[in-house]
């Protein structure tokens, strides 16, 4: 089984992260990058099925040079190679030019039986890219899985709702976008890291996936950010008493925030 | 991953480090984050490690054991890399980092130095993976610092080797498969490969320890006991051999010891910023920030020596009194950030919610363990002026 995981460099989501001033994307300077903490789990996933039986799992990540981290981190995990698509024009991209460039790279890497993603990328957190990927790539779109099997020629997973789990199943080759539910992710061993070094990662440009420049960067962006607003302030919490309703005014509280 | 305030790296020293030096750190600091951080209190305060075998088998499938060891299912890593993560797992508790110590700086490597290919095929893979757990005999209960008048003896029978005495204060001693012992013999010191399950050994645990807790100590006991020919460790004869093998361990001290203090000090600067006395947090007083900015100061240089003492290492360039410097000044340093870190945290800091007293008294065992100060010191005092002032 060959399985490919598309994965996001980013930036430190426990640091105070921000934007650019001049072009309001992400600004990658004034704070560390790596591997999104939820694609982990993807690359986590990837690797137990390719453990279980025969397979080969190929990360790719698109991205300044510093991305390829997140390529280095995801070998150091296990993984067999790596792409790393990079291009000065790339830059300012939003997600149609994202899934646009990820597609080609999958058609390049060669059709693989699956294609698994996290469930949104830990910065932008638009979790579109997973389902327009596999529009582009004509294959089923499998969403939000809390669970995942792979039998015979098929998958089946287990996606979790407010109110309702449902389980589907779709035929392989197949695009599964997992959530922070389906595995605990390893962090890598001595051994994974030495060897991490000697696995081959092939950085390709917009020429390499045959990808006008038109077509990526701010210039072809279908969407574009207009203005940003920092976070305001956390506001005081609600203080109830308790005058014998107590238990119930908090049950309806974690009910409306649907916690329970 | 940031468990660590940014603050704690002011002087910018992660620069010293490559992005590989840094996932190796990543992942112990990981590993203690998950499976030692939230159970090392309750393990301190009850003095027993739960189900110690299970992660002995987790450091080991990390790559923990024997780390800095070539071969034998051993990581293979740099000494740098080693020292990284003893300091991240000393950060979390000294006797976890002890039991990382004692199994690779000692038992495997006296076996992957001086032991004969069975030795090493038989025992090298095991113990990398912490499937077996080693401990390593040479202070007895009357020879500490003095281990050459040491009185456990091997004497010959026919072609086998009979061992008796008694070794005390042996980190692992009561859950080891096998325990490297050293013994006078007619042909001088020499060290043996002693299956614990040998008839005539026993280790029985030492209780009543206020330092240490999470930790195994225990008395080795050999009662005539008798081992094959082939026990015997072949490349060594004399002190040298369980000399050379200190000094590894020391090694790990000089970077593990700044563990604790990094710890402490974290708290203590976590502490000072939330507590408030007279309207403001006590961080904002003079006299605390002179505490925080000394501690940071040592925490630092000691930082810095333990880099350089890693890199000489491995250039394969670094002397046995070298790495007393750093186990001198580390150690010593580390232990009073601990202690200024408990005047900062006030009457919490004796307490077992925080890591700090915890850190203090380990480090009074590590302070004495592997060369007193007073050894240390007069090692640097012999390099400095060319007189031995041992006796």
């Amino acid at each position: 089984m060959n399985i490919v995981v598309c994965v996001k460099y980013v930036p430190d989501a426990q640091a105070d992260r921000g934007f650019d001033e001049s072009d309001l994307t992400t600004n990658r300077e004034s704070v560390d990058g790596l591997l999104s903490e939820l694609d982990e789990y993807a690359v986590e996933e990837a690797l137990k099925i390719a453990e279980a039986g025969e397979g080969e799992v190929t990360v790719v990540t698109i991205g300044p040079d510093k991305a390829a981290d997140a390529v280095k981190k995801a070998l150091q995990m296990g993984a067999d190679k790596g792409v790393h698509i990079s291009d000065e024009a790339i830059r300012g991209s939003d997600a149609f030019a994202t899934s646009l460039l990820l597609a080609k790279a999958i058609e390049k890497i060669g059709a693989p039986d699956l294609v698994i993603t996290g469930m949104a990328s830990t910065d932008g957190t638009m979790g579109v890219v997973p389902a327009m990927l596999a529009e582009r790539l004509g294959l089923p779109q499998v969403t939000f899985a809390s669970e995942l099997t792979v039998d015979g020629d098929g998958v089946t997973i287990r996606r979790d709702g407010d109110t309702a789990s449902e389980t589907i199943i779709a035929k392989l080759p197949a695009l599964v976008s997992v959530t922070d539910q389906i595995n605990e992710p390893r962090y890598p061993s001595f051994k994974g890291i030495m060897a991490a070094k000697k696995k081959p990662v092939e950085t390709w440009s917009l020429a390499d996936l045959g990808v006008d420049a038109g077509a990526v960067g701010a210039a072809g962006a279908y969407t574009k950010v207009l203005s940003v607003t920092k976070r305001p302030p956390r506001e005081q919490g609600q203080i109830v008493t308790d005058e014998g309703d107590g238990g119930s005014k908090l049950a309806d509280f974690l009910a409306s925030r649907k916690f329970i | 991953m940031t468990a660590v305030p940014p603050a704690l790296d002011l002087a910018g020293l992660d620069d010293l480090f490559t992005a590989d030096e840094l996932a190796i750190r990543d992942s112990v600091r990981e590993l203690c984050r998950r499976r030692i951080d939230p159970y090392v209190a309750d393990w301190f305060e009850r003095g027993e490690v739960d189900d110690i075998r299970g992660l002995a088998r987790e450091l080991g499938s990390l790559g923990l054991l024997g780390m800095h060891l070539q071969g034998y299912g051993c990581a293979g890593t740099s000494c740098v890399d080693y020292g990284l993560a003893c300091l991240e797992l000393e950060a979390s508790d000294s006797g976890v980092r002890s039991l990382v110590s004692v199994q690779g700086s000692l038992a495997m490597y006296a076996i992957w130095r001086f032991g004969s290919e069975e030795h090493k095929q038989h025992w090298l893979p095991q113990m990398a993976a912490g499937e077996a757990i080693g401990c390593f005999g040479l202070t007895e209960p009357d020879h500490g610092s003095d281990p050459g008048s040491m009185r456990t003896r091997a004497r010959r029978d026919g072609a086998d080797w009979v061992l008796t005495g008694r070794k005390m204060w042996i980190t692992n001693g009561s859950i080891a498969d096998v325990a490297v012992v050293w013994a006078q013999t007619d042909e001088g010191i020499r060290g043996f490969v002693v299956p614990t399950s040998t008839d005539g050994f026993s280790a029985p645990l030492i209780k009543h320890k206020l330092s240490l807790r999470a930790s195994v100590t225990s008395e080795l006991v050999l009662d005539e006991v008798r081992l094959p020919a082939d026990a015997m460790l072949p490349e060594v004869r004399g002190l040298k051999g369980p000399l050379s093998c200190l000094s590894e361990a020391r090694y790990g001290i000089v970077w593990g010891s700044l563990g604790a203090a990094r710890s402490s000090l974290a708290s203590a600067l976590t502490y000072s910023i939330e507590r408030e006395q007279f309207g403001k947090p006590i961080a904002g007083f003079q006299l605390t920030q002179q505490k925080l900015a000394e501690m940071y100061l040592e925490y630092s240089k000691g930082l810095l020596l333990a880099v350089h003492l890693g890199r000489r290492k491995d250039a394969g360039t670094v002397t046995p009194e070298q790495i007393s410097l750093g186990k001198l000044n580390n150690i010593r340093a580390a232990l009073e950030i601990c202690r200024t870190a408990r005047t900062i945290l006030g009457a919490n800091g004796i307490s077992l919610e925080f890591p700090v007293i915890r850190h203090m008294n380990n480090l009074e065992s590590v302070l004495t363990y592997e060369g007193t100060v007073e050894m240390h010191t007069l090692v640097i005092g012999q390099a400095l002026t060319g007189l031995p002032a041992f006796r």
